[in-house]
């Protein structure tokens, strides 16, 4: 029997797409029991968002979905009913965490927000996730992870800002990371709330702005601005993203001894010896001469030749990857960064698992996502002790 | 004095760069002591080096980065060469609940500060080991940085325009691994409490980047497709991007998930020529996105940003303004929330921080001091919670093992 980090902790989570569900999964993942309440008769949004096996959607195959809900039970409830309310208010009294992703306020309308679930369990911590928080002028802003990834700064702060390349629009982040942002900053506070709790007994309500997750993930530069409205260019680091033979590496030699071991992999050139290069502020001073050189060595060999050489000569580099090669990069294999579950409609895939080998308490791939409402009778009959009779009519109705 | 969710935790902290800090700052914000292992033979970096925000710094106590990622922590000087220094922090470690590190796999185990070192002297301890690729496997001695973790993490090739080079990542991309380093922290130090067990954590760098966009390698298993470059478009939304806007490199994005969004984004616009059969169902708008583009473009480009964000939110579509630095440091919004707060600092003066990320309605996060001066805790750490004589500490001070 593996041990858990999270074990016995209840959580009950009542969001879609990304940020929620992520929090959530951070939990499951470490052994909390999660139930998800989805919405009949579509549930969770991402059901309908891909990737999906050749571009066919089917809400049992998302590849979003699969992956941001591994290990949860799945139930349908419509908390927007009278019955479905009151089945939801039940629910959250037997729980220890209740994540939610609804707009401000609305919660409140349905009689479920934080001071109508504490007054029936002061032990709740109860954590809201927002695209800009419970306050402040934005609250009600509709926004997207395109919308809210380049308001918070982050692709107008790549470091090396080209003034010529001004008429080509900032750049949004692949992957949707910033939505993930909000999702593992709530996990966070939720975890520390949840520590604070074993001594004070007290629940609480956590506000997670998303908008003010990715802020916090550039304070360096935020504070930069704050502090000195106009500061320099930074002419950029010589190396950083380079073409090479098969692709691009990226190298960040940034102290002095890296920097010797880039000339080393690269055979000592003559032109290192020049005063140019004497040390990095000057090589940032004559980065238009000298990353020219760098990208005319780098162009006659490939990326995972120049990666392993690099690393043996003491070069911080690393090759460009897709997400094919690392998905069969060794060194992750080894580690068991990928693990395998099977799913009754989408089949045995293998998934990353998370970037912690906890010595004590390993990721638990206990299960595959939930189909839409899988567990209603595990939950609804088991946990609060309805009977089959009843769940077939608060099915009819559409309670769940 | 209201608590802070960690009060009462204790981290001996000897990490350095960015992410590892973050790590330990995110939990010095929610109340625990952070007492950071730094030394004059082997200074964090982000006391000396500034190339990204300014001039180099002359001292270690004036370096700004340093400071934003160490605000709320304790220094204490040790010199790890010294065999005395290192019985000293393992007489630290014996009062500690947490230790992090993120020196290259092995350092610390040659330094006798392992995890196995640290069991023995304090057996349920939690350390977190951070590394580029992790501390096993063939290349576990391998070392990298924020951009090399983007690159191999897979995040840098799925970021850019479609015609464009992959973007290399930077700050953020620590800050991240840090984020996820202080959620297993948490996780761990939560089961000690019902368990009385600690445990090591040992983190890849470059599987935190990956963790953080996990269904592009769902992607890849379903379909043998590995994603590519798609600028600000979209899978299946269209609108989709950013726009042009009135004023010098002013940009709004606008992005619509469903017809009742681009009704009302049509509306307030009110261009005939968004009727179009081409653009009557997502499907068609996202073939046509193109020239989509094109027609909104036109409406954004004789408006302000906040003019465009103010109608469309109005109307219920998702438009915000391209915020760069002095742009985010004006906004209403975070002003409103205080994101940023003043923060005196004895070398560098009063500085503007970023307020911690969470609100806690009982136990408030926050910045309890500015980052550390160099060695600025000693006396705290060795006198206060050591025992040890002024005497004592000024001999180590002149052997250089308090450095």
């Amino acid at each position: 029997m593996t041990e858990t980090a999270l074990a016995g902790l209840k959580v009950l989570e009542y969001c879609q797409m990304i940020s929620g569900p992520y929090c959530g999964k951070l939990l499951a993942d470490l052994g909390a029991e999660v139930i998800k309440v989805e919405e009949p008769p579509a549930g969770d949004a991402a059901r309908t968002r891909g990737p999906f096996p050749k571009d066919i959607p089917h809400p049992e195959k998302s590849g979003l979905f699969l992956y941001l809900n591994t290990n949860k039970l799945g139930i349908t409830l419509d908390p927007r009913t009278t019955a479905g309310r009151q089945v939801f208010q039940r629910l959250a009294e037997q729980a220890d965490v209740l994540i939610e992703d609804r707009p401000p306020g609305e919660m409140a309308d349905l009689g479920l927000d934080y001071a109508a679930l504490s007054a029936v369990n002061p032990r709740l911590i109860f954590t809201s996730i927002t695209p800009f928080g419970q306050t402040g002028p934005y609250r009600d802003y509709k926004s997207y992870h395109l919308n809210l990834y380049h308001a918070s700064g982050h692709s107008s702060f790549f470091y090396v800002a080209p003034k010529e390349k001004r008429n080509e629009p900032p750049v949004v982040a692949g992957g949707e990371v910033g939505d993930y942002d909000g999702g593992l900053a709530a996990a966070v506070a939720t975890l520390a709330a949840l520590f604070s709790r074993l001594t004070t007994g007290q629940g609480q309500h956590i506000d997670i702005s998303k908008f003010e997750a990715l802020l916090a993930l550039e304070r360096v530069v935020v504070a930069r601005f704050a502090n000195t409205p106009e500061p320099p260019d930074w002419p950029g680091m010589v190396g950083g993203l380079l073409p090479c033979q098969d692709g691009h590496v990226v190298i960040t030699a940034v102290q002095e001894h890296q920097w010797q071991a880039l000339m080393e992999l690269m055979g000592n050139p003559a032109w290192a010896q020049d005063e140019k290069c004497r040390d990095e502020t000057t090589r940032s001073q004559h980065r238009d001469e000298i990353q020219p050189l760098l990208e005319e060595w780098m162009a006659q060999h490939p990326k995972e030749e120049l990666y392993h050489k690099g690393q043996n000569f003491g070069v911080p580099i690393g090759p460009v990857r897709t997400s094919a090669e690392i998905a069969n990069w060794p060194q992750a294999r080894q580690r068991g960064f990928f693990a395998e579950l099977d799913h009754p409609q989408a089949g045995t895939l293998e998934y990353p698992t998370a970037a912690y080998r906890m010595s004590e308490t390993p990721w638990w791939g206990e299960r595959a996502a939930p189909l839409l409402g899988e567990h209603n009778e595990q939950v609804y009959c088991g946990r609060l002790g309805y009977s089959r009779e009843q769940l077939d009519r608060m099915a009819a109705d559409g309670t769940i | 004095m209201t608590r802070g969710p960690l009060e009462g935790v204790r981290i001996l902290d000897f990490t350095w760069a960015w992410a590892g800090p973050q790590a330990t700052l995110l939990l010095a914000l929610l109340g625990a002591e952070v007492i950071k292992v730094e030394s004059r033979r082997r200074l964090d970096h982000t006391r000396l080096r500034s190339l990204m925000t300014g001039p180099t710094m002359t001292s270690p106590d004036h370096s700004v980065i340093f400071n934003d990622l160490n605000v709320g922590k304790l220094s204490l000087t040790l010199n790890l060469s010294q065999p005395k220094a290192v019985e000293i922090a393992k007489r630290v470690a014996q009062i500690s609940d947490v230790v992090t590190q993120n020196m290259r796999p092995g350092v610390m185990d040659r330094l006798g500060l392992g995890y196995d070192d640290l069991k023995a002297v304090k057996p349920d301890i939690i350390m977190l080991s951070s590394s580029a690729v992790g501390a096993s496997g063939p290349e576990r001695t391998y070392t990298g940085y924020a951009p090399t973790f983007a690159a191999m993490g897979g995040h840098a090739y799925i970021t850019g325009h479609p015609d464009g080079p992959p973007m290399p990542l930077s700050g953020a991309v620590d800050l991240r691994v840090g984020t996820t380093s202080a959620f297993a922290i948490l996780a761990a130090l939560y089961y000690r409490a019902r368990t009385g067990k600690g445990q090591h954590i040992d983190l890849s760098s470059t599987e935190a980047v990956s963790a953080l966009i996990g269904h592009v390698f769902m992607d890849y298993r379903m379909s043998g497709r590995a994603q590519t470059r798609a600028g600000n478009r979209d899978q299946t939304m269209a609108p989709h991007n950013c726009y042009p806007c009135q004023g010098d490199n002013r940009w709004v994005t606008i992005a619509v998930v469903c017809d009742e969004e681009w009704d009302a984004l049509r509306r307030a616009v009110g261009d005939s020529r968004l009727e179009d059969e081409r653009f009557a169902d997502p499907s068609s708008r996202w073939q046509n996105q193109k020239a989509l583009d094109q027609l909104i473009g036109e409406w954004t480009s004789s408006h302000s940003q906040e003019e465009v964000t103010q109608a469309l939110q109005k109307a219920g579509v998702a438009a915000m303004p391209v915020l760069d630095g002095p742009a985010l440091i004006q906004d209403a919004h975070l002003r409103a929330r205080g994101v940023l707060e003043p923060l005196q600092h004895p070398a560098i003066g009063e500085r503007l921080t970023l307020s911690p990320p969470w609100r806690f309605s009982h136990t408030p996060a926050r910045i309890r001091h500015p980052g550390p001066l160099l060695g600025g805790h000693n006396q705290y750490v060795l006198g206060g919670l050591l025992g040890m004589s002024s005497e004592e500490i000024e001999s180590l001070v002149a052997e250089e093992v308090v450095y």
